[in-house]
């Protein structure tokens, strides 16, 4: 086993949870042995009800020196918040 | 009498496999195998601790005395489950020929007119259904991988084969029970086993061994030279400090 075996990220979704979520990674030589990989290593003490398993390398992840650009513009938009705006009279929920 | 023993029997069985099992803890190919073995192991020492609690209900000893305080002619596990493996391909087959056999046996168990035992054999057949979906995935890749690992997986099927019959072999205390419906008839199981294992080891591209040999003798307390090591290093402590807590 020279070369590492391929990097899996796993996700669970818990008994009372909707969605599933990232909760560690691990490696296996495909998708059926990490899915076996992460039932042992993350769902062992009832953690979940279903699982995900993705190669790491399959994941498109935003880069580090785009987050002024992508994510800085939000901050001079404060009506895109609902805290923005206020409550009319007699609206309970908005 | 006899309902006990045959428990004692299934318990000592797992007990002897998970101990086998654990053997592979820190020593297995890679990290999540590691775990997976060593949560095999403990499947498998769940089911000893059910199995002997159930025998101490029958009128049998505590499972400390069970596991700690017997010498091996005293075990009655089957000679396939105290075999040693210090081959990864000689782990996996074993453990392969005896999931599949477990999955078969507890799936019938869950019948048996005996409430614990039921309820034991239910919980152990979902373990082994995972259980064979992880050794079949081994004996898939080790078979159908390269050279080597197909030529002693092949080596290690043909270690361990003639220890296999013992699986199927109704221990003649075990008669009547059977006849009432407390345990399963294991003769009747072979078909299928033979069957489903064949339909891996084919898969794996590997070839089912020709079978003209066979060892017995685990029920009556006739063991391979294999089993005292095993217990000497599994009762080493609670024998030399007696009553000890850990």
């Amino acid at each position: 086993m020279s070369e590492p075996m391929p990097l899996f990220e796993v996700f669970v979704r818990s008994k009372r949870g909707l969605e599933h979520r990232h909760v560690g990674s691990l490696r296996a030589q495909d998708a059926e042995m990490a899915m076996q990989y992460a039932r042992e290593i993350y769902t062992r003490r009832q953690e979940g009800v279903s699982l995900w398993v993705v190669r790491s390398g399959d994941i498109v992840a935003s880069q580090e020196e785009d987050a002024a650009a992508f994510f800085d513009p939000a901050d001079d938009k404060p009506y895109r918040q609902a805290t923005y705006y206020d409550l009319p009279e007699g609206v309970k929920n908005l | 009498m006899s309902l006990l023993s045959a428990v004692v029997g299934l318990a000592d069985d797992a007990l002897v496999l998970g101990h086998r099992l654990s053997e592979w803890c820190g020593k297995a190919p890679f990290l999540e195998e590691d775990l997976a073995m060593a949560n095999t192991a403990l499947d498998l020492l769940g089911r000893a601790r059910l199995l002997y609690g159930h025998a101490e209900k029958l009128g049998g000893s505590n499972e400390d005395e069970y596991a700690f305080l017997r010498d091996a002619p005293d075990f009655t596990n089957l000679l396939i489950y105290e075999l040693p493996a210090s081959d990864f391909a000689t782990a996996y087959a074993r453990q392969l020929l005896i999931d599949v056999f477990d999955e078969l046996y507890f799936d019938a168990l869950q019948g048996s007119q005996d409430d614990t035992l039921a309820g034991i054999a239910a919980k152990s057949y979902k373990e082994a259904v995972y259980h064979v979906r992880h050794s079949s995935a081994w004996l898939l890749r080790l078979g159908d991988g390269t050279d080597e690992s197909h030529a002693r997986m092949q080596q290690a099927l043909e270690d361990v084969w003639g220890y296999h019959l013992e699986l199927f072999e109704n221990p003649s205390a075990d008669v009547s029970l059977v006849a009432n419906g407390a345990l399963p008839d294991r003769a009747v199981l072979k078909a299928a086993w033979s069957e489903r294992v064949r339909e891996l080891v084919e898969r794996a591209t590997l070839t089912v061994p020709a079978g003209n040999w066979s060892v017995a003798g685990g029920r009556t307390g006739v063991h391979t030279e294999h089993l005292g090591f095993l217990l000497a290093e599994m009762q080493h402590l609670p024998r030399t400090y007696p009553g000890v807590n850990w």
